[in-house]
């Protein structure tokens, strides 16, 4: 009992109306547009009604759209097993104020993706239990995976010639 | 002893028999199950396990001691470079908390500075042991961004590969598994026949480990003259080598000992956690990928979705045994059915034309130049493809600006979320225990860290 988009689609937008659902499909795969605060409504309704099942909460990450507003979106993807069905959701953080619920209440399995996508991004997913960082040290400066991050900080020199890889160095400039 | 030998036997002929008709479907947790799994869940971090500790013990007699051990990140049977954070109450693990993050490379951030063609090269070097698949689920996110079609060599080539990947890859958790506890022969078994697969992934794509052979489009180039000779030698004697490994290990009194009931995972608290693969298998949820959510035409052939059901560590070493000789199966069908005909698409705003159409054909020249140089730009978007890997569902999320390099690439990487079921079933149980559940969940820290 396969489910499709359109029948998920107009579920959805019975329960919840088009206030805060914007629905997209892209490809084949079917996107909601979410508010922060209707995050968890949401994936509960999806979770727990018997004719959806999205009981498996595959992938949680941030994409940071430097220049847009809201800057980051947090993307999930959740699958129903039972109907065969995945749904995505994405959700706008705006830059001043980066919170997110989080659904650690609602799959444990959120517990590192959540701390990697604040690690990453320094979206604050509100409700962690430890929402610290995962992959970089703990006295990492920044959020590598920002677009306004540089990807390396100062050029490889091929040189021995001491004054000049000195010249090139960041303290150089102070 | 005579009871529990039957069963094991039993166990064994009930995972053979899964997945075939008139055999009872395993269900899916209900929600209700995932929601009270939710709850009782903590997958502590290893800062929560110290402080933890530290409260425990400071009212605590002198009779009444826990302590915090650190295990590794250089400790052999930790498969890498992880760290586990484990408070001990004699032999008893208290809780466990692993950290991470040692071997970050920043793979996903570097692809964001790549275009799409040379990206790939990073794909590989995240699971290691999988190149082909996670070349795979790169590609098809792409594919899926370009929305192209691939012509049916490439198709089955793909399908046949990704077999021999996940063999590649069992082979070494079966190896390093046994190692762990101990059992010597059964690791250079397994690392004899991997030989042979990584002599196939050699004579394909000239490299052993790295092989970036399946692209964006179709595969590098066409498969070898010797290709499918070598493979269905490989075939012929690989069934026989899995019934030694059997012969060595399924009714060892000392693998039973250290497996049977070790590190159980029930299908609720699995699903909660986001398992995936034989871990998730063997707890009793029926969810393959290729089954589920078919890519690559896996609706095409035949092999059983095989489950077991007590989800304990030996359930998961039978799971996973079963699942090598289904991959011989689906691999067996793939080189049987491989066409012939072009390898690679025919799209030539994504697919280089060959070589000797340059010489005559002005749009060619500027196609191979426009490729190498620029790339293909796939429309503005995003998509999330998965594949079923060796240690379970692997997902890459591509978005697209629109531009040559992809500005957004990220990876679900099933190491990584599988590993978060460690404290859950380590805790309570003794340290030695812990060695066998963490070689059975089997994660490759490259794909861990990224």
């Amino acid at each position: 009992m396969a489910l499709d988009n359109a029948t998920v689609r107009a579920r959805l937008m019975e329960r919840f109306g088009t206030v805060v659902l914007e629905a997209s499909e892209y490809r084949g795969d079917l996107a909601f547009r979410v508010q922060p605060d209707d995050l968890l409504p949401l994936t509960l309704f999806l979770r727990d009604s018997p004719d959806l099942q999205y009981i498996w909460l595959a992938s949680i990450t941030g994409v940071d759209y430097l220049g847009r507003e809201p800057r980051f979106e947090v993307v999930y993807h959740l699958r129903s097993l039972v109907n065969q069905h995945l749904v995505v959701l994405k959700v706008g953080v705006p830059e001043e104020q980066p919170h997110v619920p989080s659904l650690v209440p609602l799959w444990p399995t959120a517990t590192y993706q959540e701390r990697e996508a604040w690690d990453m991004f320094g979206i604050v997913f509100d409700g962690h239990p430890d929402l610290q960082r995962i992959l970089l040290p703990e006295d990492w400066d920044g959020h590598v995976q920002r677009k306004d991050e540089p990807l390396v900080y100062e050029e490889v020199m091929f040189s021995f010639n001491h004054d000049d890889v000195d010249a090139q160095k960041p303290y150089a400039k102070e | 002893m005579a009871v529990a030998e039957r069963s094991v036997g039993e166990r064994r002929a009930a995972i053979y028999q899964s997945g075939r008709d008139g055999q009872p479907d395993r269900a899916f947790p209900t929600p209700q199950q995932v929601a009270q799994a939710a709850r009782e869940i903590v997958v502590p971090s290893p800062r929560q396990v110290i402080a933890a500790n530290a409260r425990r013990m400071k009212d605590a007699s002198q009779f009444d001691q826990s302590m915090v051990l650190n295990m590794g990140p250089q400790h052999p049977s930790t498969h890498g470079v992880l760290r586990l954070v484990v408070e001990l109450e004699g032999e008893e693990v208290v809780q466990l908390a692993p950290d991470i993050g040692f071997l970050h490379t920043g793979i996903e951030k570097n692809m964001e500075a790549k275009t799409y063609q040379k990206a790939l090269v990073m794909t590989e070097r995240t699971d290691y042991l999988g190149p082909m698949i996670n070349n795979l689920v790169y590609a098809l996110a792409v594919e899926k961004l370009l929305d192209c079609e691939i012509p049916p060599r490439a198709q089955v080539g793909r399908v046949l590969l990704s077999e021999l990947t996940r063999m590649n890859s069992y082979l070494v958790w079966l190896g390093t598994h046994a190692l762990d506890l101990a059992a010597m022969s059964v690791f250079l078994y397994c690392f004899r026949e991997r030989e042979l697969l990584l002599d196939i992934f050699e004579l394909v794509s000239g490299a052993r480990m790295h092989t970036s052979y399946i692209r964006p489009g179709g595969l590098a180039w066409d498969f070898p003259k010797e290709f499918k000779a070598t493979v269905q030698h490989f075939l012929n004697i690989f069934p026989s080598r899995i019934d030694e490994y059997e012969a060595l290990l399924t009714d060892n009194p000392i693998w039973k000992e250290r497996t049977v009931g070790v590190g159980k995972l029930t299908a609720a608290d699995a699903v909660a956690l986001g398992a995936s693969g034989a871990n998730l298998r063997a707890a009793g949820v029926p969810y393959d990928v290729r089954k589920l959510f078919p890519y690559s035409g896996y609706e095409n052939y035949d092999f059983r979705l095989i489950t077991g059901t007590e989800g304990d560590t030996y359930e998961r070493y039978l799971v996973r045994i079963a699942e090598l000789r289904e991959a011989v199966k689906i691999a067996q069908q793939a080189l049987d059915n491989l066409p012939d005909g072009p390898y690679a698409t025919s799209d030539r705003k994504i697919w280089p034309p060959p070589k000797e159409e340059i010489t005559y054909s002005m749009e060619s020249l500027i196609h191979h130049f426009k490729l190498w140089t620029e790339g293909f730009k796939p429309p503005k978007g995003d998509a999330y493809a998965a594949v079923e890997s060796g240690r379970g569902e692997l997902g890459c999320y591509v978005v697209s600006d629109g531009s040559s390099k992809p500005y957004r690439v990220h990876f679900r990487g099933p190491s990584f979320i599988n590993l978060q079921a460690l404290p859950h079933m380590a805790k309570g149980k003794v340290i030695g225990d812990l060695i066998a559940m963490l070689a059975s969940l089997d994660p490759v820290l490259g794909e861990v860290d990224r």
